[in-house]
């Protein structure tokens, strides 16, 4: 544990070390150094009119979640418990997941119309595919010997979903749900950067359009930090989970 | 090598497996002392853990001792396969992405050995093993038992004067490895070659073996090595005779206790 | 909303005519190499990786979280660096393709099983020996999958960096002909990109069936 910490601080000296790097060799102005911008990320922060954006985007992001939890589970243990419906659907789920969901977007305007809606639809059609894809393979290969073994114990079936059923396939479904939350997220803010007046991704394009390095950069490190906050508890949640098995 | 020296000679062999991340060093092994005649079956029992993998390693080369020494037709080994040992290892190592008679013929062309001479002695494996027919499938088409042969024919393939066998009947059913100890018996007769087979049926060590190394809970050294006296020609049906269950017998009273010490307890459970 | 059967033969009409082949070309160029270049990179750098367990135990963090990080946010970093065109473009394809590259080339070499590592020594087989005539067809199947994800992140990667910011490539026209409020150009494009990211995974579907089908348990 305590090298783990230690290769981590080592990796985060190196990526300061490589931007700051970066920064000098391509000369002020172009790339804002670290310190610049976490000063940045400190101003915005203490911006009253930053924070309803941040409010929208987290808004947005949560609903979005909720929806790729909700469908991608049902989606995923349904066609993991029917054998045949399973087999029929998981070729066309690892395509969907192929397919760059951006050029759908379009569609998903056209359909919802700008604002809040079609951002939280985007963000959730991101998500939906990897959780429903995980919780299926999870459904499929439960061991055949827990429902045997339930049978033994007499447990009805809620008990057995609820008490075998789940813990066992439990591991598989966590993976799915982590790669889920890292795609709403860059779903949500993708959609976010377009038919939007409002939230992170507008703010990034805005940023774009007048070429604001700093706050460009600003945002940017927000969301990595974020995101990798997230993912890194996430993460370790999911090997705890994978060890018991 | 002189004449009427050992096959085999291990003297004080030790190994103790270093601590990892904090934990305490493992004593895994010995001090054993060991020699094996040029020609003889010798197999090894012993509780669970108490080396016996690890003295296979050892003598195959794929560990080196921490103390003590091995011998191999006379000459040290030292962390290094030497050439004339076949091991059989207690995993499936047949390589799945190559047909049966590819897998046989692997080490072979790897040693630069020419096409004609892979093909006589290649065709000699499998008739040994009884896998002519299969000489095309591959090894996710074949049973266990059938896959365990393959590891077998490119063992002997290599024309190995020693062949090292860890388990190798492991995840077979009992009817299965008796008939395969059968065949592995031809084979070591046919070969002439010396043989050390690792086992936890102790049936199968009675059966098999000219001497038996009954092994101590870990650290695992030789409580007795006992000599069955059985003929070279022999097969399964020896089981039937009553030196054979005398031989079974001492080898479980050892056993017994060692493996009572193996679970922690020096009374039985129940 | 137009029907499927107008997007087919709009789609039909707008290759023959020619008026994007520019575009689907330039696209597919930039697919192309960001493809090739994060399959090579990530190999070597998966490979060297597994070789390097200290340098892989400090980097790994980095890959755990890495598609957890909105990588358009640097789109713009990236035209600072490099200018307007195919280059960012490129880049962004790459970086998102290479480590899902790297992770399945761990993956393969990870699972082979320890006893084929005995298996080489028992022959006394050297490192590099080793390295190619059993770790590398053993570990096959996954960087196989490897390269699957990479095509399917190039392809994100590429279009979705046209579609937000870029003058040219399909991604762009789509974008392009959304703001015009043109379905008649719109729909048929997001048809052809489907359609050809579907049968580029159909082909690496049966690739895969036929090199690795004998090699599976019943």
């Amino acid at each position: 544990m305590v090298t783990r910490g230690r290769d981590i601080a080592v990796l985060i000296v190196v990526i300061l070390l490589f931007w700051q790097g970066l920064h000098q060799f391509t000369g002020t102005g172009l790339l804002t150094a670290p310190l610049d911008t976490f000063a940045r990320v400190l101003r915005l922060l203490g911006t009253p009119s930053f924070w309803p954006h941040l409010n929208e985007s987290a808004s947005a992001f949560l609903r979005a979640l909720a929806i790729a939890v909700g469908v991608g589970l049902t989606v995923g243990i349904v066609l993991g418990a029917h054998r045949l419906s399973g087999e029929v659907a998981e070729p066309i789920l690892v395509a969907l997941y192929s397919i760059p969901k951006v050029t759908l977007y379009p569609v998903v305007l056209l359909f919802f119309g700008i604002g809040m809606p079609a951002k939280v639809a985007f963000g959730a059609i991101h998500g939906v595919v990897p959780i429903s894809i995980f919780a299926m393979n999870a459904v499929r290969n439960l061991n055949p010997i827990y429902l045997k073994t339930a049978q033994v114990l007499k447990l009805g079936p809620w008990a057995t979903a609820r008490k075998i059923l789940l813990p066992a396939a439990l591991p598989e479904i966590f993976t799915g749900l982590r790669v889920g939350f890292s795609l709403t997220l860059v779903g949500t803010l993708i959609g976010e950067m377009f038919g939007s007046q409002r939230g992170l991704g507008h703010l990034l394009m805005a940023a774009i359009g007048l070429y604001r390095m700093d706050t460009i950069m600003a945002i940017t490190l927000l969301l990595v930090l974020f995101a990798s906050a997230i993912n890194s508890i996430l993460l370790v949640v999911d090997h705890r989970l994978h060890r018991r098995v | 090598m002189a004449k009427g020296e050992a096959h085999v000679t291990l003297q004080g062999v030790t190994r103790v497996y270093p601590g990892v991340a904090g934990q305490r060093p493992v004593h895994a092994l010995g001090p054993l002392d060991l020699e094996l005649a040029t020609g003889e079956f010798f197999s090894v029992v012993g509780p669970s853990g108490c080396g016996k993998s690890t003295l296979l390693d050892v003598l195959a080369g794929l560990a080196s001792v921490t103390d003590g020494a091995i011998r191999f037709e006379g000459v040290p080994i030292h962390g290094r396969v030497p050439d004339g040992i076949g091991v059989v290892f207690q995993e499936d190592a047949s390589f799945p992405w190559l047909t049966v008679e590819d897998n046989i013929a692997f080490g072979l062309r790897q040693s630069g050995v020419e096409a004609g001479e892979v093909r006589r002695r290649v065709d000699h494996a499998l008739s040994l093993t009884g896998l002519k027919d299969f000489v095309r499938a591959y090894p996710a088409q074949l049973s266990g038992g059938m896959r365990q042969r393959v590891c077998i024919a490119r063992t002997l393939v290599l024309e190995p004067r020693l062949i090292l066998l860890d388990e190798p009947f492991g995840s077979l059913d009992q009817q299965t490895r008796l008939l395969m100890g059968d065949e592995l018996l031809r084979l070591w007769r046919e070969t002439e070659s010396t043989v050390l087979i690792i086992t936890h049926a102790l049936d199968e060590a009675a059966m098999l073996a000219d001497r038996i190394g009954v092994m101590s809970a870990r650290p695992g050294r030789f409580l007795e090595i006992i000599e069955t006296g059985w003929p070279r020609d022999r097969d399964s049906r020896i089981v039937a005779r009553p030196e054979f269950g005398k031989i079974t017998g001492r080898l479980w009273s050892h056993l017994r206790v060692e493996s009572l010490k193996t679970l922690g307890q020096d009374r039985p459970p129940l | 909303m137009i029907p499927p059967s107008e997007m087919v033969t709009a789609l039909a009409g707008i290759l023959a005519s020619g008026r994007m082949s520019a575009a689907i070309l330039r696209t597919l160029r930039i697919v192309g190499i960001a493809l090739v270049a994060s399959i090579i990179v990530g190999f070597v750098l998966g490979a060297l990786l597994h070789a390097l367990p200290r340098i892989r135990r400090t980097v790994d963090p980095l890959f755990a979280t890495y598609y957890a990080i909105p990588i358009y946010a640097f789109y713009p970093l990236f035209i600072v660096l490099f200018g307007l065109g195919d280059v960012p473009i490129l880049i962004i394809g790459f970086l998102l393709a290479v480590v899902a590259m790297i992770i399945s080339t761990l993956n393969g070499f990870d699972r082979i099983p320890p006893v084929l590592l005995k298996t080489a020594r028992m022959y006394r087989m050297r490192r590099v020996r080793t390295a190619l005539r059993i770790m590398m067809p053993c570990a096959a199947p996954y960087i196989f999958t490897g390269v699957k994800l990479a095509v399917a992140y190039s392809f994100i990667g590429v279009i979705g960096a046209e579609f937000i910011m870029s003058g040219s490539g399909m991604g762009y026209e789509i974008a392009f002909a959304y703001s015009n409020f043109d379905n008649q150009i719109m729909y048929p494009l997001i048809m052809l990109v489907l359609v050809l990211v579907t049968i580029i995974n159909m082909v690496l579907h049966s690739w895969e069936k036929i090199l690795f089908e004998r090699r599976r348990r019943r």
